[in-house]
């Protein structure tokens, strides 16, 4: 005997705070650390609505929650991939300090370093590229 | 109120607290800490809804490693150690799409739920969930362990510099 309830308004407050923690933090790991509170509400509602329903097929809430997180691990190995790399380049892991054009240097080409497009070495032969595309010119 | 409802009630107030502190502390390491006592009262919480396998899976990678990750991650980016106030920007919005959000679907859930009780179905331990998995479930499984090499290749790849550069010509 329970109330269903309790566990899903636990689970809608924990996803509230994690949608407050992704827009008001600005350092890259401590919005992952939001993330995973979203994934973990998200898990919550699978896991209560897995007990407390009688389906047709038993026990898919539990199989669900165990491949959000075995999805939420490997988003976090990514993630801190990109985030390790941020700082590399960076020297910094704020998010909203992250320009959204880059332009690589010609001369850089090996290295694959990039640098801002307001930077004190541009010149007129480098093309901006998105910092997605990993395009050098040669 | 059963046993139950007075348990899960202790260990959801734990885990909204340790969640509140995770998104407002000022030192990053204690971001990380106060995870660990969110995720870990989240799985006594499955234990109480008798989804035992999901609950030390949940131990298992979440505060085993999914929190250790992360806590490199702070120390690999040189995190301060002590106070730092740059950590949040305007509190505003956020304040105000994540409480909609949040309290929004609180009221749609009560009011979906009122004060209905239920049964609890029968534990969901390792044998229940590993016959519904193999036996429903293969496919998605299957793709799922693809998946993770992928990501596994994809952060090797995104970490080495010598092999990211290359990958354009």
């Amino acid at each position: 005997m329970m109330h269903p309830v309790l566990p899903y308004v636990i689970a809608a407050l924990l996803f509230g705070l994690g949608v407050y923690g992704v827009l008001t933090r600005r350092n890259a790991v401590l919005l992952l650390m939001a993330v995973e509170l979203i994934l973990n509400a998200v898990n919550l509602v699978l896991v209560t609505a897995d007990t407390t329903v009688r389906a047709v097929l038993p026990h898919t809430g539990g199989v669900f929650a165990l491949f959000v997180i075995v999805l939420a691990a490997a988003e976090v190995g990514v993630g801190l991939a990109i985030v390790l790399q941020l700082y590399r380049l960076r020297q910094s892991v704020q998010v909203d300090e992250v320009p959204l054009s880059y332009e690589m240097r010609p001369d850089a080409a090996g290295s694959g370093e990039a640098v801002p497009l307001d930077g004190d070495t541009w010149s007129p032969n480098a093309r901006a590229v998105s910092p997605w595309s990993v395009e050098v010119i040669p | 109120m059963t046993t139950a409802d007075i348990l899960m009630l202790a260990l959801g107030a734990v885990a909204v607290g340790a969640a509140a502190a995770v998104v407002t502390t000022r030192q990053i390491v204690r971001a990380g800490l106060w995870l660990v006592v969110a995720l870990g009262s989240l799985a006594g919480l499955y234990l109480i809804l008798s989804a035992e396998l999901v609950a030390w899976v949940q131990v298992l990678i979440y505060v085993g490693a999914v929190v250790v990750l992360l806590l490199f991650a702070v120390m690999l980016t040189r995190a301060p150690i002590g106070v730092s106030a740059d950590l949040d920007r305007s509190r505003w919005p956020g304040l105000l799409i994540g409480g909609g959000a949040g309290l929004g679907l609180a009221a749609l859930l009560i009011d979906a739920y009122r004060w209905s009780t239920v049964d609890l179905v029968t534990g969901a331990g390792a044998k229940e969930v590993g016959t519904a998995i193999f036996r429903s479930w293969v496919l998605p499984f299957e793709v799922l362990s693809v998946l993770l090499l992928a990501a596994l290749v994809g952060a090797i790849v995104i970490s080495r510099p010598d092999v990211s550069a290359r990958t354009g010509r």
